[in-house]
């Protein structure tokens, strides 16, 4: 398993270069990968369905319990079957859609680090792997939705998706360390060993709590629904692998994970209900208004997601059987919907449903490849579409309001249904914004492929059935569960109620063109709930960002460093006196000679002079005099390194500053407006050396413990070959310390260059022109 | 700063300034110096040159841009810790050659590699101030 990981994440950097070398052709070879690990996970198949789980342990920190733990059950074998399997057609749809794009090599590296993100969230055996994995594919869609990232839009969009689903992720973590301190291990085998203990933990419901907000982000649930059809900015192979198939299912991947664990409770059952319900039906409204075929899918995603949701929450065999049936047969049918919808966006120019009509002449393999999926989306015989919703409604027979509300949600699934794969594509009369052409290979090849797999499984439900959705089916509930799957059921309540869906679900399409226009004029603009607190946080945290960020970092190099000083000596000053960390401190000065308080009135001279100066080339030159100054007490006792370095620093920043300061107005000295603030600086400023004076003094009347020193000066040439201890240190024993204040010298460089470079207000072009080493950065 | 004797003083003074810097850096290890003070005198010298000369001049004196400076210093630093890496030991373990050059001793060694790579990253940054603030 790890192999396979490290192939696809290894796929996902060669991608830019095959892409570059082949061009147009890429998909097809890069699409061999994700096919070879499909294959991969079917031949893992036998062994899974006899209840033999593969299982791959490496260490990774041992110091903290983390290991690199796979584990390939059922429920992980049907996931990892979907990614690979879809990814492999996505992967060639892309080389279709994206054709001639110049950023085609970027596109398949975030793919297929996409891909092995999502296999390894699917097949961790350990929540800190788990969430690794899963953070991954959060930042690798966020890339994908933000693809086209020229436009302000996408960027925003790919935000909010990253804030909503990374939140929840923080969220989840917490749950995640909650869960392993409870049970004492990483392990998700092990949690779900041992039900028993989780539950009956006083922290449950707050774990609980925390690990569903993270699987309700990322599966769009409500309220936190409103990122997923805003993804939808994203090009159409990355909607249709993400944000139907894979990705917003990692969420349900999650809770049916962690089912047998942490599932069977109240609380279990009211949250996923309420959340799962109040999804469905705030999706299946809120589809009712969308017009453009890829919204229209996504709010239907949504809709399939929490229903999916609430058959995890109700936990009853049924209902679980329901979940895996219907999640298998969502992505086989929601995928290649989504790929005829950006076909015919790409051939025809238009997403918007009530703008196009007629292509099924120019385009009829893709209407062929959608009318399968439809029927599938729809619920009708004989695809898999259908088992699955007929599964769910057995599932919900004991709930009367929650079946009430899947039948509506399985009417306006019909009605998307009609809307995406049947209305663009009827009628005699062709209606698109430019010639429509039938789509080339690439783009044919997988929602043609994954709609016959949508039939094939309808019609001999038999093929998976004991391979693949028992195997998953137990692993969601922890124990074994026989079942079978029928096309045809009988004439039971579920096929009446199915009756009574599809009679809605027609009324409403074949209404469609009267009621919606008006639901849009009345509805359209008003942005309420969850996407209005959303907006508004938003503001109101760049707004008080905005307010901090000028409080604590004027532009006022004074008012700047005030704030610095004051708050150094308020909290260092205040622990200081609380704690009794000045208690140490020696008055008496000891052992003094003359001559070394004669460089002291040379210090305090120049200080002297610097207050009260008005002139600054006086006040850099002061400076530099106490500077030296303090770099003869060094010479004193005896530290020629430190003492080198002094001088040549305070040469340098006399320099530097003189240089800054022949720049500044003369209204910098005073303080703007008039105002003097010289008193308040003074003020600050005598705190701030009063209390380095306190510490040195504190620090210097304590014992000292010579240990360092004497290591140092045993070791230094023994060990490193070297006598002045000072540079030995910098080069040898400390040298990473050293290398780490190096690459901060070499950031601040970049930093004051490029702020100089703008602040002293030239043009680009006039800065190359008068500098040589200009340009570049 | 257009001054006939500070002109004609800077010339001798740089070229003594810069091979003290080296002076330093090399005997930095056994004696005081190192490559943080000889980049500093460096840098001090450069710096006096372009007061004396002009921003531009100082720039083609120096004929390669403070950045590249800063990144081959970097480089030299980084290169030197991986050479103990090569070595199978930890990450900036001191490897040590000592030749004999008549009847004094040669110590090449990575510190000072390393030592080499801090004197160049100082002296790319307090030029890149001092030049981008000097020019105008």
């Amino acid at each position: 398993m790890l192999i396979a990981l490290l192939l696809a994440f290894g796929a996902a950097l060669v991608a830019p270069w095959v892409t570059g070398r082949l061009g147009r052709s890429a998909g097809w070879l890069l699409a061999l990968l994700p096919a070879g690990l499909t294959l991969y996970f079917l031949s893992l198949g036998p062994r899974v369905a006899a209840g033999e789980p593969l299982v791959q342990r490496v260490s990774w920190v041992p110091q903290l319990g983390v290991e690199l733990a796979f584990r390939v059950d059922g429920l992980a074998l049907l996931f990892g079957l979907l990614i690979a399997g879809i990814g492999t057609f996505v992967a060639v749809y892309a080389g279709g859609y994206l054709a001639g794009d110049r950023q085609l090599p970027r596109f398949y590296l975030l793919l297929f680090s996409f891909m092995a993100a999502m296999l390894g969230v699917v097949t961790s055996d350990d929540l800190i792997l788990l969430f690794v994995f899963w953070e991954l594919t959060s930042i690798t869609s966020f890339f994908l939705i933000g693809f086209q990232h020229e436009s302000e839009e996408s960027r925003a969009n790919a935000l909010q998706g990253l804030f909503v689903t990374a939140g929840g992720g923080l969220a989840m973590l917490a749950g995640f360390v909650l869960l392993g301190s409870m049970a004492g291990t990483y392990r998700i085998s092990e949690l779900l060993a041992s039900p028993a203990v989780l539950v009956e933990h006083p922290a449950y419901p707050l774990a609980l709590a925390l690990v569903a907000l993270g699987a309700f982000t990322k599966s769009a649930q409500w309220p936190f629904h409103f990122w997923l059809p805003n993804a939808m900015a994203a090009p159409a192979p990355v909607s249709s692998y993400l944000h139907s198939a894979t990705m917003v299912k990692a969420g349900v991947y999650l809770l049916a994970r962690l089912a047998p664990a942490l599932g069977g409770t109240p609380q279990w059952f009211w949250l996923l209900t309420l959340v799962g319900g109040a999804t469905v039906l705030a999706a299946t409204l809120l589809t009712l208004l969308q017009r453009d075929s890829k919204r229209l899918l996504a709010y239907s995603t949504i809709v399939a997601l929490g229903t999916m949701v609430l058959l995890i929450g109700v936990g009853t065999p049924a209902a679980i059987k329901a979940m895996v049936v219907f999640l298998f047969a969502h992505a086989l049918y929601k995928a290649p919907l989504f790929m005829a919808a950006g076909s015919v966006d790409h051939e025809a120019g238009s997403r918007d449903v009530t703008r196009l009509a007629g292509l099924g002449r120019s385009m009829p393999w893709t209407w062929l490849a959608a009318g399968l999926a439809g029927i599938s989306a729809a619920g009708l015989p004989p695809m898999l579409g259908f088992i699955g919703k007929e599964l769910a409604y057995e599932g919900l027979m004991g709930a009367p309001w929650l079946l009430a509300g899947l039948i509506a949600a399985g009417a306006v699934l019909l009605l998307v249904a009609v809307q995406v794969a049947w209305v663009p594509f009827a009628g005699r009369t062709v209606r698109a914004p430019k010639a429509p052409h039938e789509a080339p290979p690439s783009m044919l090849v997988g929602p043609l492929a994954l709609a016959a797999l949508g039939l094939t499984f309808g019609l001999v439900p038999g093929l998976v059935q004991d391979g693949l959705m028992r195997p998953a089916a137990a692993a969601v509930l922890g124990a074994p569960y026989a079942f079978d799957l029928y096309l045809w059921h009988g004439l039971t309540l579920a096929l009446g109620l199915s009756l009574l869906t599809v009679s809605l679900g027609v009324a409403l399409a074949a209404t469609w063109r009267r009621w919606q226009p008006l639901l849009l004029a009345r509805f359209g603009g008003v942005r309420v709930g969850p996407v209005a607190v959303y907006e508004g946080g938003w503001r109101w945290l760049l707004r008080f960002a905005a307010l901090q960020t000028r409080f604590v970092q004027s532009d006022d190099l004074r008012h700047h460093l005030t704030i610095i000083v004051a708050f150094t000596v308020a909290l260092t000053g205040g622990v200081a006196l609380w704690r009794g960390g000045l208690e140490s401190m020696v008055w008496a000065p000891s052992g003094a000679y003359l001559h070394e308080f004669l460089y002291f009135a040379v210090i305090l001279l120049a200080t002297a002079t610097v207050v009260r100066s008005h002139s600054r080339l006086v006040v850099i030159t002061s400076l530099g005099v106490v500077g030296f100054g303090v770099a003869f007490v060094f010479v004193l006792f005896a530290a020629p390194d430190l003492a080198i370095t002094q001088f040549l620093v305070d040469t340098l920043v006399v320099i530097i500053a003189a240089l800054v300061l022949i720049r500044l107005p003369s209204s910098a000295l005073r303080g703007e407006g008039g105002r003097d603030i010289r008193w308040l600086s003074g003020a600050v400023a005598i705190a701030g050396g009063a209390l380095i004076t306190g510490l040195l003094l504190a620090v210097t009347g304590l014992p000292f413990d010579g240990a360092l020193t004497r290591f140092f000066e045993a070791n230094s040439y023994p060990a490193a070959n070297g006598r002045n201890i000072v540079n030995v240190i910098l080069v040898d024993f400390r040298a990473v310390d050293t290398l780490a204040e190096v690459v901060v010298l070499a950031v601040a460089a970049g930093g004051v260059g490029a702020l100089l470079r703008r602040r002293l207000g030239r043009g680009d072009a006039d800065a190359a022109r008068r500098e040589p080493d200009g340009g570049a950065q | 700063m257009k001054s006939l004797i500070l002109r004609t003083t800077t010339r001798p003074i740089i070229v003594v300034l810069l091979l003290i810097s080296i002076f330093l850096l090399l005997r930095g290890h056994d004696l005081p110096g190192g490559g943080f003070i000889g980049g500093l005198v460096a840098a001090a010298a450069a710096a006096l040159y372009a007061i004396a000369f002009g921003a531009d001049a100082a720039a083609r004196l120096l004929r390669v841009r403070p950045e590249l400076l800063v990144g081959w210093g970097m480089a030299a630093t980084v290169v030197a810790g991986l050479l103990g890496m090569l070595a199978g030991r930890e990450f900036l373990t001191g490897l040590w050659w000592v030749i004999a050059v008549g009847d004094q001793e040669l110590k090449l060694s990575t510190p000072l590699l390393f030592d080499v790579g801090v004197y160049l990253v100082v002296v790319g940054v307090i030029l890149r101030f001092v030049l981008s603030l000097e020019e105008r």
